[in-house]
């Protein structure tokens, strides 16, 4: 099972495997960090473009750039990080095999890597609420429970997904449409309220969807849906729990499969 | 209170290293519904018993605090599977390891690199994977980069390094951890003279320093100079153990007594064709009552029978010899004469001290008026000619195709001052 001793014990090579990656990311590149701004910009001009003023999904009354941004941060840091930590052990195969660690620091330090990204498109997202006239409201306080909980469940998923592509080179190809699929199960391109009334308990069972729809209301100041995001964290405490218990179950075998 | 501890450890693997049967999920998903009681078991690691083999096998000692302990066997005795083992890297199928002490171990140099990273950025990286902590490896920062020699190249990357530069900067980390027990697999074999006389240098001041050291290697002459005590693994168990001079001897011994010989018994299926069998191919040492192996001072003796039913032509046997990037060595052909219809035995004499430690493969010939090929046995034979005793303090392997034993004069033409 997993040894929390020994993981504390090496707390600080997750620290150099996360700066690394952050390094190795934007090194040999023109623009460097900008990209880490340019991105979720980019895909919010896409979304708005397509979802926002072809298709015309509602947004509850608020500009869809802002509504469709507020809501691709928390998802486009999850995505990220699960899909990273679900290769990471593969990508790392030599040190599975010929240094002896705790082997969870490595999909960890992929779910940890992202969230300077997080960090970076909070803080872009901060700047332009005031350009669409939308101010700064004391919801914004939830932000850090609410992107922990999105942390736990990144952990959960990523770790569950690393261990098995380890022994299952499939779940490599599968989680990016999982993940695709999941995005759309997720009210990040529409609101809940697009959905009847008598179906969005529906949305209690994925945790990723209250959780988003709370940083919506956080950065638009909109009331937030108490009950749900409570149940949404506990859930996501669940799948941390499960991941990192099957992850810590098998992790022994991975330097004779991987 | 030993420093290492190992019970009736064995390690067993499931060939091919993973089972085969359902390397995709949708084999696993499938092999879930057919047959949920097979995949448990397999799952659980029980493959039948001809998918499986022993990389280990019940093998037990104990390391005192200290003590300098040299692996040696062939290459598939389990010597680095032991290593993986008692790292943790890898769990026993069965028995126990205790260690007592901080342990670190070095599988391979350099491992966790990242191309794209300086020098610098490496050092740390790579020592935080070797279990420094960060305050520890700045203290240490101008000693490694003292000993790796690369000052000048420290905030290049690692990718435009030369190989060299690459194997001592990797080298240079690994030789300033400071465990109470150190594990290292086969580094001694990297870099040149100078600096493999270094790190066998920082190895000596560990090993003095009362630190525990186990070590593979295939290096008889480190091996004897490091280490006190010597465990010889064959097949996943221990064949001896104890002074390490005797139990180096002892394998240099069994090496050698491995002769090749082959022979094909049936002249209508043997290699070649109606009017050429090849009927035995034997290499070994050459010369009356000789029990030593294949080492590089040994003089060799490669016999070539045949079945002729060529009688009227003029024959030669003529050989070529490869090295494993398939560079050709030499080609060497008998004098050409007729032989009567039967068996025939051509014999090659290569001297000592003229190949080089390496792995060799025999092409043979077999030409008709010294035009016509007859036969063409691209890979006949295969032999390996092993590292000699050798005098000096140099350990690294031999540089060159050939080692050729030659003749020096040495003289002093004027002394300074005179």
């Amino acid at each position: 099972m997993l040894d929390l001793g020994e993981l504390w014990r090496y707390r600080e090579l997750l620290g150099v495997l996360v700066r690394r990656d952050l390094k190795v990311r934007y090194k040999q590149t023109v623009i460097g960090v900008a990209w880490v701004i340019l991105r979720p910009l980019a895909s919010m001009a896409i979304f708005t473009l397509v979802f926002g003023m072809l298709v015309r999904v509602p947004s509850d009354g608020y500009p869809y750039a802002l509504f469709v941004f507020s809501a691709l941060l928390p998802w486009t840091y999850f995505s990220g990080a699960v899909l990273l930590s679900g290769n990471s052990l593969v990508s790392s195969s030599g040190l599975v095999g010929k240094v002896s660690f705790p082997r969870l620091i490595i999909p960890v330090a992929a779910v940890a890597g992202g969230l300077v990204d997080l960090c970076i498109s909070v803080a872009v997202l901060l700047a332009i609420l005031p350009v669409f006239g939308v101010g700064w409201t004391m919801n914004l306080l939830a932000v850090p429970i609410l992107a922990l909980g999105i942390i736990m469940a990144a952990l959960g998923v990523g770790t569950l997904f690393s261990a098995l592509t380890v022994a299952y080179r499939d779940f490599g190809h599968l989680a990016g449409f999982a993940l695709q699929i999941w995005m759309y199960l997720t009210p990040v391109v529409y609101p809940e309220s697009l959905i009847p009334e008598r179906w969005r308990f529906l949305l209690l069972a994925n945790p990723m969807a209250a959780l988003v729809e709370g940083f919506r209301a956080a950065f638009l100041g909109k009331p937030f849906d108490f009950g749900a995001i409570a149940v949404s964290l506990a859930l996501s405490a669940a799948v941390f729990a499960a991941g990192v218990a099957y992850f810590g179950k098998v992790e022994r075998r991975f330097a004779d499969i991987i | 209170m030993p420093a290492i501890r190992v019970q009736n450890l064995s390690k067993e693997y499931v060939i091919g290293g993973r089972p085969r049967a359902h390397e995709t999920f949708r084999e696993m998903l499938a092999d879930a519904f057919l047959s949920p009681y097979r995949r448990y078991r397999r799952l659980g690691g029980d493959a039948s018993r001809e998918e499986r083999f022993f990389a280990l096998k019940d093998v037990s000692f104990e390391i005192a605090p200290g003590e300098v302990v040299g692996i040696i066997g062939r290459n598939g005795a389990g010597k680095s599977t032991l290593l993986k083992v008692l790292s943790g890297i890898t769990e026993p199928t069965a028995g126990r390891v205790e260690l007592t002490g901080r342990t670190s171990s070095l599988l391979e140099v350099g491992t966790g690199f990242h191309q794209d990273l300086t020098g610098r950025e490496n050092i740390f990286l790579n020592g935080a994977l070797l279990g420094m902590s960060q305050a520890e490896i700045r203290e240490k920062f101008d000693d490694i980069v003292a000993f790796s020699e690369v000052e000048k190249f420290l905030d290049t990357p690692v990718k435009h390094y030369s190989s060299g530069m690459y194997v001592r900067l990797a080298f240079a980390v690994a030789a300033h951890l400071e465990p109470e027990i150190l594990i290292v697999d086969e580094v001694l074999a990297v870099g040149d003279a100078k600096f493999q006389q270094k790190c066998l240098g920082k190895m000596e001041d560990a090993a003095r320093s009362g630190r525990t050291v186990l070590l593979v290697s295939h290096n008889m002459t480190a091996v004897r100079s490091l280490c006190s005590r010597a465990i010889w693994l064959d097949s996943g168990s221990i064949v001896m153990d104890g002074d390490a001079g005797a139990v180096s001897a002892a394998y240099l011994e069994s090496n050698a007594k491995i002769a090749l010989e082959q022979i094909w018994e049936n002249p209508d299926t043997a290699p070649g064709n109606d009017r050429i069998r090849i009927h035995r191919v034997s290499i070994g040492p050459d010369g009356e009552g000789s029990t030593g192996g294949l080492s590089v001072a040994t003089p060799l003796r490669l016999a070539f029978e045949f079945w002729n039913r060529a009688p009227s032509a003029q024959l030669n046997l003529s050989m070529v010899l490869y090295d494993i990037h398939n560079v050709c060595i030499f080609n060497s052909f008998s004098e050409p004469r007729p032989y009567p219809e039967g068996l025939v035995r051509g014999i090659c004499h290569i001297p000592g001290n003229l190949l080089n430690d390496a792995k060799y493969r025999v092409r043979l010939l077999i030409v008709e008026d010294t035009s016509v090929p007859l036969v063409d046995l691209d890979s006949l034979a295969f032999f390996e000619i092993r590292e000699t005793e050798r005098p000096g303090k140099w350990y690294g392997k031999w540089v060159g195709v050939i080692r050729p034993r030659l003749e020096w004069e040495t003289e002093c033409l004027s002394p300074i001052g005179k």
